[in-house]
């Protein structure tokens, strides 16, 4: 990584069903995605609740990303379609919050798509640094003027 | 039950400005149900404050209760501890809720953060629908168990007003209309006599008149 260079700190919760698999699959094909990302495996997108974007972008998160199934092929029928009602939720709040909902973004990938998966966090990492460091992030001052 | 929803967040932290450490007070009870002030929208709202007053350039400390019914003392009494440590409460219960945090924590001040809306139901996930206007005096017999005092947007005792298109209530053209409901359930339970009978204006003494009701119960008093 380039020193100079902002790296956000991506979380990524990826479906056991595809996502995961796929970028498991992406690392089996040596293709590369931006190492910002740290991804943590779910059972299904849909288990996912608003607190759980809440407190990353509270502990330190600068960008989650949700990667759950293709629409209509979630393993438990419906969850990332509940996944995406959420995160839009979410993304309200995040706006009602201060922060750029851009930060938050759900993406679907199957369990056969690595390159894709490779592309979109990328073009995630790339959103997130033209957005700057989160706010919220401790090691960085409160903005104090009036963001209402 | 009751049914409300949260307000805006920046609103709630207009309403919080010149406190550095708040109280988010749930409610186990209807405001659970409802998905507004339950012990999952706590944390929720909490996390928001929290994050919403650091971009602001303010240091909100905020911590989070739930407790079993705020409009109950048993269960009031319950939150002291926590109360005390902090300067202000923002309370996720209904306004019963509320105004019975505030009277018993009276030296320490109460915040709504919900907009208390009505007495519902769910209908479906994601949609409750008001169902009750407690006006104090029920007439769901005579109508097949469907209120037109809240299902009506006319209020209309004698209907129906003449206005729907087809099952529509002409008001609110997204609602059916309350009295093509109560003719359907009337004549399903062989009840359609019922509006043969001209009811006189409601007597409204049994709602919001005269101030607040009181329902005394002298069989449960000691």
């Amino acid at each position: 990584m380039n020193p100079d260079i902002f790296e956000p700190k991506i979380l990524a919760f990826c479906c056991h069903y595809c996502a995961y698999a796929s970028a498991d699959l992406a690392g089996s094909m040596r293709i590369q995605y931006p190492p910002n990302v740290r991804i943590i495996r779910t059972p299904c997108t849909g288990r996912l609740e608003t607190e759980y974007f809440l407190k990353a972008f509270e502990q330190g998160a600068d960008g989650v990303l949700v990667a759950g199934c293709l629409e209509g092929g979630c393993h438990f029928i419906e969850g990332n379609l509940c996944a995406k009602q959420r995160v839009n939720a979410a993304r309200g709040l995040l706006s009602e919050i201060g922060l750029e909902a851009e930060r938050l973004r759900m993406v679907n990938i199957s369990a056969a798509m690595p390159r894709p998966l490779a592309d979109v966090i990328t073009d995630m990492v790339q959103t997130v640094r033209k957005l700057g460091p989160s706010p919220i992030v401790a090691n960085f001052e409160p903005i104090t003027e009036n963001l209402s | 039950m009751i049914v409300a929803h949260r307000k805006s967040i920046p609103e709630l932290i207009e309403i919080l400005s010149g406190h550095n450490k708040v109280l988010v007070l749930g409610c186990g009870t209807c405001v659970t149900v409802c998905l507004a002030g339950g012990q999952r929208e706590v944390g929720i709202i909490a996390s928001a404050l929290r994050m919403a007053s650091k971009l602001r350039g303010r240091a909100l400390e905020v911590e989070e209760l739930t407790i079993e019914r705020q409009c109950d003392n048993v269960f009031i009494e319950t939150a002291a501890e926590t109360v005390e440590r902090n300067d202000a409460i923002l309370s996720l219960g209904c306004g019963a809720g509320v105004q019975a945090i505030a009277e018993r924590y009276s030296h320490k001040p109460v915040y709504a953060g919900l907009d208390t809306t009505f007495i519902g139901i769910l209908e479906e996930r994601g949609i409750w629908t008001e169902k009750c206007s407690a006006c104090g005096a029920c007439v769901l017999h005579n109508y097949g168990g469907i209120c037109p005092i809240t299902q009506c947007a006319k209020r209309l005792l004698n209907g129906p007003c003449g206005g729907s298109r087809e099952d529509r209530c002409e008001v609110r053209d997204d609602r059916p209309c309350a009295w093509q409901l109560i003719y359907q359930r009337l004549k399903k339970i062989d009840q359609l006599d019922r509006l043969r009978q001209i009811q006189p204006p409601k007597d409204w003494a049994h709602s919001l008149d005269g101030g607040p009701r009181v329902i005394i119960r002298e069989d449960h008093r000691i």
